[in-house]
C-alpha cells in the first residue's frame, strides 16, 4: 500500500478493501441509476414524474413545509403537535426499515459463511407468530419480564425454522436453497391452519389476538407515531453482530469457512458445527424481525404478514456488501423507497411494484460494478470481492 | 466437503442398510395400526378408472377391501424391511420405491373407505400439475449442464405469462402469444446470460435480480394497464385440449397422456429431445465439457462463452413456455405473482432429478402428484387440516432430498465464471 492510500480514511473491515468513499460510489451511483430507469418507467408509462418522485420524498422524508410550520409553531407557541405531524414519514421510514435490518442481517450473515438463506420469509412469519403467543397468551408479568420473553420466543422460533435446513445441510449435504424454500412454503401453510384455528382471535378474520401491552415495545412518541425500541434494538444487534463477525474467534471461524471450506476444515475448524449455528443465528435475526414488527407496530399477526420480507432481505444483504453497517443503510434507503412509495401510489398513482423494478435494478447495478464505471467513466479499481454464494453450495 | 460425505466407508454402508430397513419396518407398523386398525371390516374402496367426457375405452372400476388392501401393504412394507435387515437388497431407489408405493396405497385406500375415487382424473392432473415444474426443471438442467445457475425462472415465467396473454389478447391469436413468451423469456435470459458471463456478475445475484425485477414489473403493468383494460389486455382464451386419435382410446394413459393441450405436449416431446441432445450429440457434449471443465473444453477449442449463451437463452425459452402454460395454457388470464414458488420447486425436481431431463421430469411429476393428491383428499374430507395436506409436497421434497438422493453432485464448474 502506497502512501497516498494510506491517508485516505480506511473502510471497516471486511466491506471489500478501499476507502469509504471508494465502497459507497458504486452503491450511491447504482441507487441513482435505478432511480433515473424508474423515472423512464414512469414517463413511459403516462404519469408525471415528477408529481410521483415528489410524492415519494415527500412520502419518505415528510414535508418541508410542515417542518417549517411545526418548528414555528413549537417557538411561539410551545405546541409540538405541528411538528409530530411533519415528522410522521420520517418515522414511519425507519418503522419500516427496522424489520429489514434485521432480516438483511439474517441474509448477510449466512453470506459470510457461504450459506445462501432464501427462508427469511418463513423464519420471520414463525418468529412473529412465536412473539405473538407469548404475548397475547401470558397474561399478568411485568414488562420487565414479558417483553424479552416474547422478543426471544420470535428469535427462538426463527432459530429453529433456519437450524433446520441448516442441520440438513450439515449432516445430509441438502441444497439449502431449496429446503429453505420448503421451509418458507411450509411456514405459510402452518400459519394458515393456526390463524385459522389454535390461535385465531375471537371474530371472523383469521388473525391473532392482540399482545398484552406488557409485551409490547414501547414507543417513542403518541400515536399515531410507530416508532419504538425495536428501530433501536435493531441498530444494536446490527453492531452486535458485526463485533460477533469480525471481532471473535467464532465469527473468524465462519468467516473462513465462508471464504475456503476446504482450507477451514484443513485448519481444525467444524465445518457441521458452523453450518448449523450460522443457519440457527440467520433464522434467530429473521425470527427477531418478525418479533420486532409483532410486537412494535402491528400488535398483532394476520396472513400475508411476511409478504415479501425474504426477497428484499437478499437484496438487502448484497446492497449492503454482507456487512452489517452496509445492510443498516441499504435497510434505510429500503425502508425510505418502500415507505415513501405508498404516498406514490396514492398521490400520484403510480403503482408501488415500481419500487420492486428499481431494487431489482439497483441489485444487478451493485453486482456488475463494471456497468457502473462504464455509465460514469470511472477509474478501474481493483476492490476484494467477498464472495457472496456458492452456487448450490457443494 | 464434498469428500467427506461422499467417501462411503463399510461401516457406514451398514448403518445405512439398517436404517432402511428399520424406516420399513417402521412403515408398515405405521400401515397397520393407523390406517389398518381404524376401518371397518367389509368397507370397499372404490377406485374409479373412468374420467367423464374422457374418449378412452370404458373399463369397470377398480373396487378392493379396503382393510385387507391395508393391511397387504403393511405386509409387504414389513417383509421388505426384513428383508432388508437379513440380507439387504442393492437397490436404494427400489427401497424407496416400496416405501413410497405402500404408503400411498395405504393412504388413499383409507382415505376413500367406502367411497369412490378418481384414480384416473388424479393422475392425469398430476401430469397437468407438473408441466410448469417440469419446464422450469428443464430451464435448469439445460443452463446449468453449461454451468450457468439460473435461479431467475421464477421471474422469468411470470414475465412471459403476462407477454403471453397481453399478446395473444391483442392479436387474438394463441399461438402468437406462445411465439412471444419464448422470446420474453430468451431476452430475459440473454439479459442474465449477458451480466454473468460478460460481467461475472455472481449468477444467483443475478437470478434474484430478475425474480424480484419480474415480479416488479409484472405487478406494475398489471395494476397500471392490465386491470382496466381486462377485455382487450388479459383475456386470451385458452389452448383447446387435442386428443391423439387411437392412443386416446387406452385406459387411464389414454386420458393422461394424449388428451392435453400443445403445451403439455410439447414438454413431453422436449424432455425426450433434450435427453438425447444432451447424451447422443456432439453439442451435448460440448455443453456437458463446458459444465464440467470449461478449460479442457476450450483447448479442445469449444467456444465457451458461446455454448453457455446458447444453452441459457434456450433454457429461458423453455421458462418462457413454462410462463405460458400459467396463462394461455390454463386459465386465460394473468394475475400477480401466479407462477407461486413453481420456478423454485423446479429446481428443487431438476437438483432431484440429478441434472438430467427425465430424472427431472420424473420429479416434477412426484410434485404434480403431490400437488394434485392434495386437492382429491380436501374432496374426500379426510379428517386431516387442508393446511397439513398442502403442505405434503414441500415435506416430500425436503425428505427425498435430504435421505433419499442424498448428495446430489452438481456439474462440476456450475455457477463459476469461466475466464480465458
Amino acid at each position: 500500500m502506497t502512501d497516498t492510500t494510506k491517508s485516505k480514511p480506511k473502510a471497516p473491515e471486511g466491506i471489500g478493501g478501499g476507502s469509504w468513499r471508494e465502497a459507497l460510489r458504486v452503491p450511491a451511483l447504482a441507487v441513482l441509476t435505478g432511480l433515473i430507469l424508474g423515472a423512464i418507467a414512469i414517463v413511459a408509462s403516462g404519469s408525471n414524474v415528477f408529481a410521483a418522485y415528489g410524492a415519494l420524498f415527500v412520502g419518505s422524508f415528510g414535508d418541508p413545509v410542515r417542518f417549517f410550520n411545526g418548528f414555528q409553531q413549537l417557538f411561539t407557541t410551545g405546541e409540538t403537535a405541528g411538528l409530530l405531524r411533519a415528522i410522521y414519514p420520517f418515522t414511519e421510514s425507519l418503522v419500516t426499515a427496522t424489520p429489514y435490518i434485521f432480516a438483511g442481517l439474517s441474509v448477510a450473515l449466512g453470506f459470510r459463511c457461504g450459506l445462501f438463506n432464501i427462508g427469511a420469509e418463513g423464519q420471520f412469519f414463525i418468529g412473529a407468530l412465536c412473539s405473538a403467543f407469548v404475548g397475547y397468551s401470558i397474561k399478568g408479568l411485568p414488562a420487565i419480564i414479558h417483553l424479552p420473553l416474547a422478543v426471544l420466543a420470535g428469535a427462538a422460533g426463527g432459530a429453529l425454522w433456519g437450524m433446520i435446513p441448516g442441520y440438513l445441510k450439515a449432516r445430509f449435504g441438502a441444497h439449502e436453497v431449496v429446503n429453505t424454500i420448503m421451509m418458507n412454503w411450509i411456514a405459510f401453510k402452518l400459519s394458515d391452519w393456526l390463524l385459522n384455528g389454535p390461535m385465531k382471535a375471537s371474530g371472523f378474520r383469521p388473525v391473532t389476538p392482540n399482545v398484552e401491552h406488557t409485551a409490547e415495545l414501547p414507543r417513542f412518541f403518541p400515536d399515531p407515531i410507530r416508532l419504538n425500541w425495536g428501530f433501536i434494538l435493531a441498530l444494536v444487534v446490527a453492531y452486535a453482530l458485526y463485533w460477533f463477525l469480525f471481532k471473535t474467534t467464532l465469527g473468524f471461524e465462519i468467516r473462513s469457512v465462508g471464504a475456503n471450506p476446504d482450507a477451514a476444515k484443513y485448519a481444525g475448524m467444524n465445518i457441521v458445527r458452523n453450518f448449523v449455528l450460522v443457519m440457527a443465528m440467520a433464522g434467530g435475526l429473521a425470527g427477531m424481525a418478525g418479533a420486532a414488527q409483532v410486537l412494535g407496530v402491528d400488535h398483532w399477526v394476520g396472513q400475508g404478514f411476511s409478504a415479501g420480507y425474504g426477497f428484499d432481505a437478499i437484496a438487502l444483504a448484497l446492497l449492503g456488501k454482507s456487512h452489517p453497517a452496509g445492510v443498516v443503510f441499504a435497510a434505510l434507503l429500503f425502508g425510505f423507497l418502500r415507505s415513501g412509495a405508498t404516498r406514490m401510489q396514492s398521490i400520484a398513482g403510480v403503482p408501488i411494484d415500481i419500487i420492486s423494478i428499481i431494487q431489482g435494478l439497483v441489485i444487478i447495478f451493485i453486482a456488475a460494478p463494471d456497468i457502473i464505471r462504464w455509465l460514469y467513466r470511472l477509474k478501474s479499481v481493483k476492490v476484494e470481492q467477498t464472495v457472496l454464494t456458492r452456487g448450490w453450495g457443494s | 466437503m464434498t469428500s467427506s460425505v461422499t467417501s462411503i466407508n463399510p461401516a457406514q454402508a451398514r448403518r445405512t442398510r439398517i436404517a432402511y430397513g428399520i424406516v420399513l419396518l417402521a412403515v408398515g407398523l405405521f400401515i397397520y395400526l393407523i390406517f389398518g386398525l381404524s376401518t371397518q371390516t367389509g368397507l370397499q374402496t372404490t377406485y374409479g378408472i373412468n374420467l367423464v367426457g374422457s374418449r378412452a375405452v370404458s373399463v369397470p372400476d377398480l373396487v378392493v377391501p379396503t382393510q385387507l388392501t391395508i393391511n397387504l401393504m403393511a405386509g409387504i412394507a414389513v417383509f421388505v424391511g426384513a428383508f432388508q435387515l437379513a440380507r439387504g437388497v442393492k437397490s436404494t431407489g427400489a427401497l424407496v420405491g416400496v416405501i413410497a408405493l405402500t404408503f400411498v396405497v395405504a393412504f388413499l385406500t383409507w382415505a376413500a373407505q367406502g367411497k369412490s375415487f378418481n384414480l384416473t382424473g388424479m393422475i392425469s392432473s398430476s401430469l397437468v400439475r407438473a408441466t410448469p415444474i417440469a419446464l422450469a426443471a428443464l430451464c435448469g438442467v439445460i443452463s446449468e449442464r453449461s454451468a450457468v445457475i439460473n435461479i431467475g425462472i421464477e421471474g422469468i415465467m411470470l414475465i412471459a405469462a403476462q407477454a403471453a396473454v397481453v399478446a395473444a389478447s391483442i392479436s387474438n391469436n394463441l399461438y402468437i402469444g406462445l411465439i412471444v413468451a419464448l422470446l420474453a423469456g430468451g431476452l430475459i435470459a440473454a439479459a442474465h446470460a449477458y451480466l454473468v458471463i460478460r460481467f461475472k456478475v455472481d449468477q444467483v445475484v443475478s437470478g434474484v435480480a430478475i425474480n424480484i425485477f419480474g415480479a416488479g414489473l409484472t405487478s406494475f403493468l398489471s395494476s397500471r394497464f392490465l386491470e382496466k383494460n381486462t377485455d382487450v389486455l388479459n383475456n386470451s382464451g385458452v389452448f383447446p385440449t387435442i386428443s391423439i386419435p387411437i392412443l386416446d382410446r387406452i385406459p387411464i394413459l389414454g386420458p393422461m397422456f394424449f388428451e392435453n393441450n400443445i403445451i403439455i405436449y410439447l414438454m413431453m416431446i422436449l424432455v425426450v429431445v433434450m435427453h438425447i441432445t444432451l447424451f447422443y450429440t456432439p453439442w451435448g457434449l460440448r455443453t456437458r465439457a463446458v459444465g464440467e471443465h470449461p478449460k479442457a473444453a476450450d483447448t479442445l477449442g469449444i467456444n465457451v462463452y458461446w455454448v453457455r449463451y446458447v444453452n441459457v437463452i434456450l433454457g429461458g425459452m423453455i421458462a418462457g413456455l413454462g410462463g405460458a402454460y400459467f396463462t394461455i395454457g390454463s386459465v386465460g388470464r394473468f394475475d400477480e405473482i401466479m407462477t407461486a414458488g413453481k420456478g423454485f420447486i423446479g429446481l428443487a425436481a431438476m437438483i432431484f432429478g440429478k441434472w438430467t431431463p427425465i430424472g427431472a421430469f420424473a420429479s416434477s411429476l412426484i410434485f404434480g402428484f403431490a400437488d394434485s393428491l392434495q386437492v382429491k383428499l380436501q374432496i374426500l374430507r379426510v379428517p386431516i387440516p387442508s393446511e397439513f395436506l398442502l403442505m405434503a409436497p414441500y415435506i416430500v421434497t425436503m425428505i427425498i432430498l435430504t435421505g433419499v438422493v442424498g448428495r446430489a453432485i452438481p456439474p462440476a464448474a456450475d455457477g463459476q465464471p469461466y475466464e480465458k
